[in-house]
Order: C-alpha cells, then sequence, then structure tokens
C-alpha cells in the first residue's frame, strides 16, 4: 500500500502543480505549499531560512480565506534538516477543502510574506462528484426518489434510458437553478421563495424534455411517457438545487453535484433492474411479490453502499 | 367519517398505494421523527386540498397540474418556515425532508383525483384522512425501528437494552417497509383465503 499512497502523493502534487498558478500567489521565496496530515501544512522554501525565525510559531498567522478574524492556532512549527521544508502543525484538524492564508512575520528581512494553500481544485469537484456517486448515493443513502426507482426497475432498457434521462434534466435544472438562486434569490433577498422557484424550473425542464424527447427519439418517448410525469413531481431532481442552495456550491461544484447525483440515480436503477430481471425468474412466496422483495432487495444494496463510506479519494 | 378511515386503512397511502416512500424510509428511525414530518404532510395535504377545492371552477383544466404544484409549494414554504422558527431543533432532524414534501405524489394525486372534483368540506376531510393515514404510516415505521434499534420508545428507554442495533442504520429501512408491505399483504391473503372457505 506504501507505493499506492506514493502514487497518490505524485499525482496529487502533479494536479497541484497545474493547477497552482491559479491559486498560487506566493512570493518567489516559496517553491511550494500542501496540507499534508490533516492537520499539516507543509512549506517548500526555495533556499535556505532561518531556522529561528521559522520555528517559532508567534511569526505566523494561519487563518480560512472566508474568515480572517478566527486565527488557526499553531502547535509547532519544524524545519527539515535542509533547512528548506518546514512543517505546520495545528492544533485542531484543518478544513482542507477551504482555501488557507499562512504569513509569516520577519522572513528575509521582508515584514510579513503571505501564500494561500489550497487543496488540488479539480482534485475536489473530483470529489464531490464519487461522493454523489457513490458515498452519497441519491437512492441508497439518502433515500431519494423511491417512486421512480421502484416503479422503473423492471428492465434493464428502460432502467438505463430512464437513468439518463433523469441526469439530463437534474443537469440543466441544477445549473438553471443555480443561476436564479445566485443572481435573483439572494441579491434580492427571496430566499423564502427557494421552492416555488425551484419546483418551477424543474417542471419546466421536464416538460422541454418531454417535447424533445417527443421528436428526437419516439422509441424511448414511448418506453417512459408515463413515468416523465412522475420526474417532476420526484424529490431526486428537486433535491439537487435545494442541496447546492444550503451548501452554497458554486457553479462547477453544482455541475459535478448534478452529474453525480444523476450518474449514481442510473447506477442505482442498473443495479435494481440487473436484479429485477432476475427475480421474475425466482420462486417468490406470494406474500412478498411485488414491492416487499423490491424492498429487502434495495436494503441489501443499501447495505453494500455502506461500505463506500470510507472512501476517499483526495 | 369514512374519508378519514379509508386513508388510514384501505388506502394507506404508505403501505396500500406505496406513494411518497422516501422520507419513511429516509428519516424514519424514531416514532417522533415520524410523527413531525407527518404532522407537516398533513398541514400541507389539508390546505392545499382546501385551497384547491375551493378554487376549483377558476382553475382550467389545462393548467391544472402547474397550479397544484405551485400550491403545494406555498404551503410546504409556509410549514417550512414555521418549523425552522418555532421547532428549529426537530427542523435540524428532519433536514431536506420537509422542503422535499412539495415532491410528495401523494398530495398532487389527491388533488387531481380528490379535490378538484369534491366540495370543500369532502376535501378537507379527505386531506386529512390522507395526512393521518401517512402520519399513522410513518409513526408505525419508527416505533418498529426505535424499539428494535435503541430500546426506545419516544426517546424513553423501554427495554433497557438494544436488541438490534442495526434497525437503527440507515438501510434498515428498506427492510422494514417491505417486510412490513409483506406483513399487510399476507394479512390480506389469508383475510381472503378465510372468507372464500366459508
Amino acid at each position: 500500500m506504501m507505493t499506492l499512497a506514493k502514487i497518490k502523493l505524485h499525482v496529487l502534487t502533479g494536479l497541484f502543480c497545474l493547477v497552482a498558478p491559479i491559486f498560487a500567489q506566493a512570493e518567489s521565496l516559496i517553491a511550494e505549499q500542501t496540507f499534508k496530515a490533516d492537520n499539516e501544512i507543509v512549506v517548500t522554501f526555495t533556499g535556505p531560512v532561518e531556522k529561528a525565525i521559522v520555528e517559532d510559531t508567534a511569526n505566523y498567522t494561519v487563518f480560512e480565506e472566508p474568515d480572517p478574524d478566527i486565527r488557526l492556532v499553531l502547535k509547532s512549527a519544524t524545519l527539515s534538516e535542509s533547512g528548506r521544508i518546514v512543517t505546520l502543525l495545528f492544533q485542531d484538524p484543518l478544513n482542507t477543502a477551504m482555501t488557507h492564508v499562512v504569513s509569516i512575520k520577519g522572513l528575509a528581512g521582508a515584514e510579513k510574506t503571505t501564500f494561500k494553500v489550497s487543496k488540488s481544485y479539480l482534485g475536489y469537484l473530483f470529489g464531490i462528484l464519487i461522493s454523489a456517486l457513490l458515498i452519497n448515493n441519491f437512492v441508497f443513502t439518502k433515500y431519494l426518489g423511491l417512486c421512480v426507482f421502484f416503479g422503473t426497475s423492471k428492465k434493464k432498457e428502460t432502467a438505463k434510458g430512464m437513468g439518463v434521462v433523469f441526469t439530463l434534466v437534474m443537469v440543466v435544472s441544477a445549473i438553471m437553478s443555480w443561476f436564479f438562486y445566485n443572481f435573483i434569490l439572494v441579491p434580492y433577498d427571496l430566499n423564502f421563495l427557494q421552492i416555488v422557484v425551484f419546483i418551477g424550473l424543474v417542471s419546466l425542464t421536464v416538460q422541454a424534455v418531454d417535447t424533445i424527447l417527443r421528436k428526437v427519439n419516439p422509441i424511448l418517448f414511448n418506453s417512459f411517457g408515463v413515468f416523465l410525469v412522475l420526474v417532476i413531481a420526484n424529490c431526486v431532481i428537486i433535491a439537487v438545487p435545494l442541496i447546492l442552495a444550503n451548501n452554497n456550491y458554486n457553479f462547477f461544484e453544482t455541475f459535478m453535484l448534478a452529474l453525480g447525483a444523476g450518474g449514481g440515480f442510473l447506477l442505482a436503477l442498473y443495479l435494481m433492474s440487473a436484479v429485477s430481471e432476475r427475480m421474475q425468474l425466482a420462486n417468490i412466496p406470494p406474500t412478498f411479490k411485488g414491492l416487499p422483495i423490491s424492498f429487502i432487495v434495495a436494503g441489501q444494496f443499501a447495505m453494500a453502499f455502506l461500505g463506500f463510506s470510507g472512501l476517499k479519494i483526495f | 367519517m369514512q374519508l378519514i378511515t379509508s386513508g388510514i386503512l384501505s388506502e394507506n397511502p404508505i403501505f396500500k398505494l406505496a406513494l411518497s416512500m422516501c422520507p419513511a424510509v429516509g428519516i424514519s428511525t424514531t416514532v417522533m421523527n415520524g410523527l413531525m414530518l407527518g404532522i407537516a404532510v398533513l398541514f400541507v395535504q389539508v390546505f392545499s386540498s382546501v385551497t384547491i377545492s375551493i378554487f376549483k371552477n377558476v382553475i382550467h383544466p389545462r393548467i391544472r397540474i402547474p397550479t397544484y404544484t405551485l400550491t403545494i409549494a406555498t404551503w410546504v414554504t409556509v410549514i417550512d418556515l414555521v418549523l425552522a422558527a418555532y421547532l428549529p431543533e426537530a427542523y435540524a432532524k428532519m433536514g431536506i425532508f420537509v422542503k422535499l414534501i412539495v415532491a410528495f405524489a401523494i398530495i398532487t394525486m389527491r388533488l387531481e383525483m380528490f379535490a378538484s372534483k369534491e366540495t370543500v368540506k369532502d376535501s378537507f376531510w379527505d386531506g386529512l384522512g390522507m395526512g393521518l393515514g401517512f402520519m399513522v404510516g410513518m409513526m408505525v415505521i419508527g416505533f418498529v425501528r426505535e424499539l428494535l434499534g435503541s430500546g426506545a420508545i419516544f426517546g424513553y428507554d423501554v427495554l433497557g437494552f438494544k436488541p438490534l442495533l442495526f434497525f437503527i442504520l440507515p438501510s434498515a429501512g428498506f427492510f422494514v417497509v417491505g417486510l412490513m408491505m409483506a406483513f399487510f399483504n399476507w394479512i390480506e391473503i389469508y383475510y381472503k383465503r378465510s372468507k372464500g372457505l366459508k
């Protein structure tokens, strides 16, 4: 596993270097800065630095970018043998999803040296995608969209088509909701209209998909025409705008969340339909026929998905 | 009166019609949660039924579905804000599910099938029956899960031990609902058979 961790580190550093110009506004003095463990920041300097200054924790001020008033408490700062790498150890675990601002007093004669530390943003976005797809799968860990889930997961073909339509509707409606939320609801203090606006946007998207699909792919349209109406009144789709409004996601995060949620729904539908096809051949006791057995299968899937809860990629 | 009992028994939204099951699985870990969400749904169902029933002659049939959706959304906003203001603790536990009442198929279905045709009074009772049916369903699931999962009811320790911690885990919601549906089916089959034998 050691090599895996090493590879991961290399990939991480590589990714970081790719996007570093966007975030690292460091002076030429600092070569590189990264999060290590969840309470560690590692800073690499371009040249050797004075031990007395960099090892004195009083010289540092560290805070998360959005709240400059909350200073994070440093436990220790240690300089490596080469005199170029400093490891900052914090008392409490850091929220590594946030950008941290670090400034050092009196370094190399300068009054103050300030730089920002942040995770690779691509990795963070990918993390949102994977989280919505597997760890917080909308069907198996958040229990959303169950009506459609049990209704359409009889055949693999329908399940696939349905999942794709859902993903499409989700992404489009989430993006529209994001625009509405950020440029209309928030600036005009209309936050209480959230639910009304979001459900309106979702219905609009569904109607558009309905009309387009009828023209473009009539066969697919016929196979689940009834369920398209159900999509309007479906919690899985309305949940995405509500979650993004709760968490104040930016545009890319919104896109990733919607994509992950849709993909997760597709995955869940496909898995379930695969089992359903086998179940039709099985000899099920009459009391369990239909919905009860589907629920129990879904419960087993949910248990399997619990296994993803420890997954951490970045 | 018959409208209420049919909502609770023969047309129970959770066990019989198998609608609006997301919260039934999601947050029915305790009786209290079930009761709280049940009250919220009851409120929304009754008020939107009455609203639609009052305005049923004004609503053009072609735009009826959007009208229903907007009516429900309005009442959900009301209950959402009320709960957030007066019961912040319970609200935090229910999380996003209060807002998601807006997407409950059961409410739209009752509006379409009942409130848009019947009188205000009947719609009120029908809404009450459906809401109560939902509440009872949620509480029954909550009862089973809380009793088996943490050995308590309404937060009070009754058993003194925890028989099956598994039932408090999220995935158990699927099992409990599935088993209860099977149980109701079994009663129905048993009843029919005993009648047929006579």
